[in-house]
């Protein structure tokens, strides 16, 4: 008798979980959010792992939800640590481009320089102009490669569609790198302005063995 | 003694598998087309629940028209027993020809929506000589929520009929609160003559 049937021997009641295999996203942590004013993934913290264990990380974040609208709206933002959370100011270099159609009919695609970072410190741009309506959200994922890393910069791709005040739909494409060869072991997320009202952000780690 | 442990009370070897978890891509349903003039996963269905899970994937693999050069499109149910949820989207393209006589990346004015409830296209031009198919996937988020609108986002890509490999890629947001409880896949003209469609929770 051997693994995770031996270590269930006995129990009458909980289970041991037999360890994340390779190809299996394993859910480490949800946050969510109610008039928060920033969401904070910190390795150690809560049950977070944000270490050697994966090499590949994703974050979901589904029907986050600005607390208000000022002029044409909030930018919705993410930064990376590394001291766990003591300062979130990784230098960054990005790109941002991104799809475009209101609901008024106009449209196109388009590089923004404004939202894109050259060896920038602070929060990379994710969407911009979000609507306060309150049917309005942005869903989408950013996946963080190999952020314990201490030879490497760390890469990170996201992907999201979002109501923005026009009103109208955006689908921004953001890419980039974190351009420090010590271990990031903390990724924020926030509104560059008010709380963070709703939404439910959820941390996957992918293992490769 | 009760669940996965009972379950596996006694086994010195193999392993009855626990439910499915966080993390993990529970497949929900797969259906083949066969000549089908749409594929439809509708709640409630042949196992299908759009209620469990914040996020739903749709992978599609070796879709055949029956049609040379017509749209792959898809529609969202919001209640009724009708195809139409209000959408607005956003679609860009990149293509690239085989005899490497063009390529380009360029937003696709006749495949957004603005306020529509017609189909939303997910590809043009889908070719229909015998090796020709589409693929791609499409991520609905959290379609039974009744609050904020519901997003998605696909990337597919086809082997076009007039031989070049071109790649959608849309955005966009059903505009109704009202829960998604259907999501149909058709081609504009013509049946699916063949291919696979697979609904995954996470």
């Amino acid at each position: 008798m051997t693994g995770i049937i031996s270590d269930n021997v006995g129990r009458t009641s909980g289970l041991v979980k037999s360890a994340g295999g390779g190809g299996a996203w394993t859910l480490i942590k949800t946050l969510t959010a109610s008039s928060d004013s920033a969401l904070s993934f910190v390795d150690g913290t809560d049950d977070v792992v944000l270490d050697s264990t994966y090499p590949i990380y994703k974050f979901v974040y589904t029907n986050a939800h600005p607390s208000q609208q000022s002029g044409d709206g909030e930018e919705f933002q993410f930064n990376l640590s590394e001291d766990t959370g003591s300062s979130y100011a990784v230098t960054k270099t990005t790109t941002f481009f991104r799809g475009r159609h209101t609901e008024a009919d106009a449209s196109n695609v388009a590089y923004v320089t404004d939202f894109d970072l050259a060896q920038g410190t602070g929060f990379q741009t994710l969407s911009a102009n979000n609507s306060g309506d309150n049917d309005s959200s942005n869903s989408g994922e950013m996946w963080l490669f190999n952020p314990s890393s201490t030879v490497f910069v760390k890469h990170f791709i996201a992907r999201s569609n979002y109501m923005m005040s026009a009103p109208g739909c955006f689908s921004p494409f953001v890419a980039g790198y974190g351009n420090t060869t010590s271990a990031v072991d903390a990724v924020q997320f926030k509104f560059s302005a008010g709380n963070i009202d709703a939404g439910t952000f959820k941390l996957y780690g992918l293992g490769d063995s | 003694m009760s669940g996965i442990i009972a379950q596996n009370s006694g086994r010195h070897t193999g392993l009855v598998k626990a439910s499915s978890a966080d993390g993990v891509w529970n497949l929900i349903k797969t259906y083949t087309a066969s000549s089908d003039s749409t594929l439809s996963f509708v709640e409630g269905t042949d196992g299908v629940d759009f209620t469990a899970y914040d996020e739903y994937v749709f992978k599609f693999y070796n879709i055949h028209p029956e049609t040379d050069d017509t749209y792959f499109q898809v529609n969202f149910r919001d209640g009724s027993t009708a195809y139409d949820a209000t959408k607005t989207t956003t679609v860009f393209r990149n293509y690239h020809f085989e005899d490497d006589s063009g390529a380009a990346l360029e937003y696709e004015t006749g495949g957004d929506v603005a306020q529509g409830t017609g189909v939303q296209y997910l590809v043009q031009g889908c070719g229909n000589d015998n090796d020709m198919c589409t693929a791609g996937t499409l991520t609905l988020y959290d379609p039974s929520n009744t609050t904020f609108v519901k997003h998605f986002i696909a990337r597919t890509n086809t082997v076009h009929a007039s031989d070049l490999t071109m790649k959608w890629y849309v955005g966009g947001y059903c505009n109704v609160t009202a829960a998604i409880d259907g999501v149909q896949f058709s081609f504009a003209s013509g049946n699916i003559d063949a291919g696979t469609i697979s609904l995954y929770g996470i």
